[in-house]
């Protein structure tokens, strides 16, 4: 860890992993029970506890929180743990502050498959699911494929600059596709923002098998990304499989951002300030920071999802745009307090 | 103190050391053979694409139409028609590489392009907001882009200052603003009527479309006082690459010389978007593709604007003439252009490294 000591600044606090780690998980059931309270009607944790426990068929609480919102809190803790633990793994493994889950052409890919899908007719959510994973995967695929060069397998270089790259390719062909076809932009135009509603119950158990893969595969990748930080070449001194341990990461970084994207279109920033605020609570530890970055990620998902129910009542306003005018300025305020930043 | 021993390891083997008094660079015969390929290759464009058209003229009639000869109808399509519309390509491409070569220097990061100064998403908002908002008002869609993207550069700057501002302090609050911004552009995509949707996606494409005089004018203003200074800068470039702490050691002074980068980096991009929209792409892979044919350890400058020129001006021609019916956004066509073209190189060069 690099922090610039200067007089009249305080020491870096000694990191608690174990705590935050936690706290976190606090954190995360408290906005559970906040995501499934509140809406259009707020309910009272008794109310929930009904209808979870022993429903009452002919209540409106009941289809209010069985229909609606578990669901949709399912699926936001599901792609809230994925895209944080995504995003700490495509940093360390691009050794990239500014690296985020997209940057292997994932979302840049699943995109592109949604918007042919969505000329080809396909309707509904649980239709371009499997269009945005096809994509994601076969976008990844070609990324990795163009980094790995050499021996050594691809480096954070080529790794960062080769999905830019194929990013940038695969988001002009959507938008060249969208110029021609204004009625396709207006279907696209509401899955590219980002969103967790109208998400059936049906899409969270699609996309749940993959993203519990992609977690396991990450926390395996662990302590492998704390070699890697030291170099490749020192990694490799210390007995460290380069190549494989690539390889485990971007699987996981495509099953669980794959998945999330497939699930509730591009969050990806989400995937970039999370690792920064995890990485200020835990320090640099891959092993306490990819859960942690999983759970801050749930938290600041679903935080988002819930503050977008009520902003614009009875409209909603989407996750995307409530993370970006949220997340964003609390991010600020992260990076402007830390004396010195934990830089990677 | 300028000149740097030659027993420095900045300076690489075969580069000949230009100095001038508190400024100084170096110049390698790699460089140079880059450099004046790349001139070659943008004349050829500029020629081809003033020829191209609806009304065709064969290139020694363009050249000598430029010169000041030709036929009242060649100065009709040539001077008042098409030579615009090139111009604003050729400076808003090096105009763009070149605000991309020193951001990406100054964050020491290749992922950095001017969008984490905040400039791009800025100027995106407030253009876009204009659209949405105001209807029809076209001519105000630059002047509406220009002041969003320098207000949204400040905020970043002003949001990264605690006693001086850090490097890498200012990227991550540039990503941070840049990001709200654009949950705005979404907004107002998403709140619009989808006319105005459609015409704001055209404009977020970037395109040199109907450029003519009125657009020339500031933008050659704004690269004659800008790329000198950009190049003046690159002493402290070079040392801004090991870090500000040995940045300082070197004699730079720190907070003013960063600020001098930032400024030049945030007024070319600025420029460029107000007069042609965001046209992303061009500053990310121009100065790594530069790099990756020049060698070196940071993007050359000169070179970048060189390339940039080239990539935008040829993108253009092939955005004009591609479908017989319509035109591509440039913005579109430099990716398609320019990415694979970084990808080959990525994979050429990861071969002969092992």
């Amino acid at each position: 860890m690099v922090t610039t000591l200067r007089a009249g600044r305080p020491a870096p606090v000694a990191h608690r992993p174990g705590r935050t780690l936690i706290g976190l998980v606090a954190a995360v059931a408290m906005a559970v029970v906040l995501s499934l309270s509140i809406g259009a009607q707020t309910l009272s944790p008794a109310e929930i506890w009904h209808a979870l426990t022993d429903p009452d068929p002919a209540a409106q609480a009941t289809a209010i929180v069985r229909e609606l919102r578990l669901p949709r809190t399912v699926l936001g803790v599901l792609a809230g743990l994925a895209l944080g633990a995504a995003g700490a793994l495509m940093q360390g493994h691009t050794r990239n502050p500014l690296a985020d889950p997209g940057l292997l052409g994932i979302s840049a890919g699943a995109s592109f498959c949604v918007v042919i899908g969505i000329q080809l007719g396909v309707g509904g959510l649980s239709g371009y699911i499997w269009f945005a994973f096809a994509g994601a995967l076969l976008a990844s695929l070609a990324v990795f494929a163009v980094a790995t060069g050499g021996r050594g397998g691809p480096t954070p270089v080529t790794l960062a600059l080769a999905g830019l790259a194929m990013s940038a390719l695969l988001s002009s062909f959507t938008q060249a596709l969208l110029l021609s076809d204004d009625a396709s932009l207006n279907v696209f135009r509401f899955w590219v923002v980002g969103s967790l509603s109208g998400r059936d119950a049906r899409v969270a158990a699609q996309v749940a098998p993959f993203i519990l893969a992609g977690l396991v595969l990450a926390l395996v990748n662990a302590p492998a990304l704390n070699a890697l930080g030291l170099g490749d070449d020192v990694a490799r001194a210390l007995g460290q499989r380069i190549l494989s341990a690539r390889v485990i990461g971007v699987t996981a970084i495509v099953l669980l951002a794959g998945a999330a994207t497939a699930a509730c279109g591009p969050i990806i920033f989400l995937g970039l300030i999370v690792p920064h605020v995890a990485r200020s609570m835990t320090g640099p530890d891959h092993r306490w920071l990819i859960p942690c970055s999983a759970l801050t990620g749930a938290v600041l998902l679903l935080a988002a999802d819930t503050v977008g129910r009520v902003v614009l009542r009875p409209a909603e306003l989407q996750t995307g745009i409530v993370l970006a005018a949220v997340g964003a300025p609390f991010f600020i305020a992260l990076v402007r307090r830390r004396a010195g930043t934990v830089k990677l | 103190m300028t000149l740097l021993t030659p027993t420095t390891p900045v300076r690489p083997a075969g580069r000949r050391v230009l100095s001038a008094g508190r400024f100084g660079g170096t110049l390698s015969p790699r460089g140079v053979a880059v450099g004046l390929a790349g001139i070659a290759a943008t004349i050829a464009v500029t020629v081809v694409s003033i020829g191209h058209g609806s009304f065709t003229i064969a290139p020694g009639d363009v050249v000598g139409t430029l010169l000041g000869g030709g036929t009242a109808a060649q100065q009709l399509v040539i001077l008042d028609l098409r030579l615009p519309r090139i111009l604003v390509a050729l400076m808003v491409g090096a105009a763009l590489a070149v605000s991309g070569a020193l951001t990406q220097t100054f964050a020491r990061n290749p992922l950095a392009s001017p969008d984490v100064l905040g400039v791009t998403n800025g100027a995106s908002l407030g253009a876009v907001a204009l659209i949405v908002l105001g209807g029809s008002a076209a001519t105000g869609v630059p002047l509406a882009a220009l002041a969003g993207g320098l207000v949204t550069a400040a905020a970043v700057y002003l949001l990264a200052w605690r006693r001086g501002v850090d490097g890498y302090r200012l990227v991550l609050i540039g990503i941070g603003v840049g990001e709200v911004v654009s949950g705005g552009v979404s907004w107002f995509l998403i709140r619009a009527e989808i006319v105005d949707a459609a015409r704001a996606t055209v404009w977020l494409n970037g395109s040199v479309a109907g450029a003519d005089w009125v657009q020339v004018r500031p933008l050659a203003l704004a690269l004659t006082v800008l790329l000198p200074l950009a190049v003046a800068t690159a002493f402290t470039l070079q040392a801004l690459q090991f870090g500000d702490d040995v940045a300082r050691s070197l004699g730079v002074r720190l907070q003013l010389a960063q600020l001098a980068v930032v400024l030049t980096a945030v007024a070319l991009a600025a420029a460029a978007v107000a007069a042609a929209g965001p046209i992303e792409f061009v500053a990310f892979v121009v100065p790594q593709i530069a790099l990756r044919l020049c060698g070196g350890s940071r993007p050359p400058l000169v070179v970048s604007a060189i390339l940039g020129a080239l990539l935008v001006s040829a993108a253009d021609l092939v955005a004009r003439t591609v479908l017989p019916s319509r035109e591509l956004p440039v913005g579109l066509v430099t990716a398609i252009v320019g990415a694979p073209y970084l990808l080959w190189l990525l994979i050429r060069t990861n071969r002969r490294t092992t």
